[in-house]
């Protein structure tokens, strides 16, 4: 962003933060259950990763989203033979998706995502009340 | 001078509205790990602005970070409820100022009017 940050950027990226978090909520629920024939192969939940942004020209600080990084979770392995993709020991390994977790995630998501709307509201209304003034 | 014009409510809206980007922030890094939640103590940033500084000066000086309630474990200290009522204290805060400037306006206003 050119120039000073002002409130309309922090809200900006705070929200589009905000919806990485939860585009990757999305893609982990989407993956859950994916099963494959081997352990390295397995889908492992992603997470974005944030920090703070600080703007020294305005004090603003606004959220930077710093990565969206896999989660270190060992795959689990299920013992089901019949499956095609099961290795020589009848073995297939699959995603380890907590989907409660990744609701709490969504919620906590949209939550904030409301908050920033709300805040933003409030303070876009006193703007227009200080440029209207007669 | 508009400053002359407004007395006190010129620096008072510019230090609420300073104060309302700074719980936007907050309000904005509520899930980033380890953010220190930052405050404008506005009494004494009005204090020092009516003392002769200017309010970007008066309002660093008295930015303080906020003391949490119950401390998170990731080292983040923004909690939600404190910072929406400091949000709406601040807004309610600023809506009062801008009624004393217009009026104040409305005076002058009156005062030119040839009827």
């Amino acid at each position: 962003m050119s120039g000073p940050m002002n409130l309309f950027g922090v809200a900006q990226r705070g929200m589009s933060a905000q919806l990485v978090r939860m585009n990757a909520a999305a893609s982990n629920l989407a993956n859950a259950g994916s099963v494959s024939g081997t352990e390295q192969g397995a889908y492992k939940p992603i997470r974005a990763v944030f920090s703070e942004d600080l703007d020294r020209a305005s004090g603003l600080s606004t959220v930077a989203v710093s990565g969206v990084m896999r989660e270190k979770a060992a795959a689990v392995r299920q013992h089901n033979p019949d499956h095609p993709l099961a290795d020589e020991n009848g073995d297939v390994w699959s995603a380890p998706v907590d989907e409660n977790a990744e609701m709490v995630e969504m919620l906590e998501a949209s939550r904030q995502y409301q908050n920033m709307v709300e805040a933003l509201s409030t303070a876009k209304n006193l703007m227009l009340e200080t440029m209207r003034m007669k | 001078m508009p400053q002359d014009l407004f007395g006190i409510h010129g620096k008072a809206l510019e230090l609420r509205s300073q104060r309302m980007g700074v719980i936007a922030s907050n309000i904005a890094n509520a899930g980033t790990p380890g953010y220190k939640a930052r405050d404008i103590d506005f009494t004494a940033a009005i204090k020092a602005a009516d003392a002769g500084a200017g309010t970007d000066q008066a309002a660093r000086s008295s930015t303080l970070y906020r003391v949490p309630v119950m401390p998170s474990l990731d080292g983040n200290t923004v909690e939600l409820q404190n910072e929406q009522l400091s949000f709406s204290e601040n807004a309610v805060g600023y809506s009062t100022t801008l009624e004393f400037i217009r009026s104040r306006v409305d005076t002058v206003k009156r005062a030119l009017r040839v009827d």
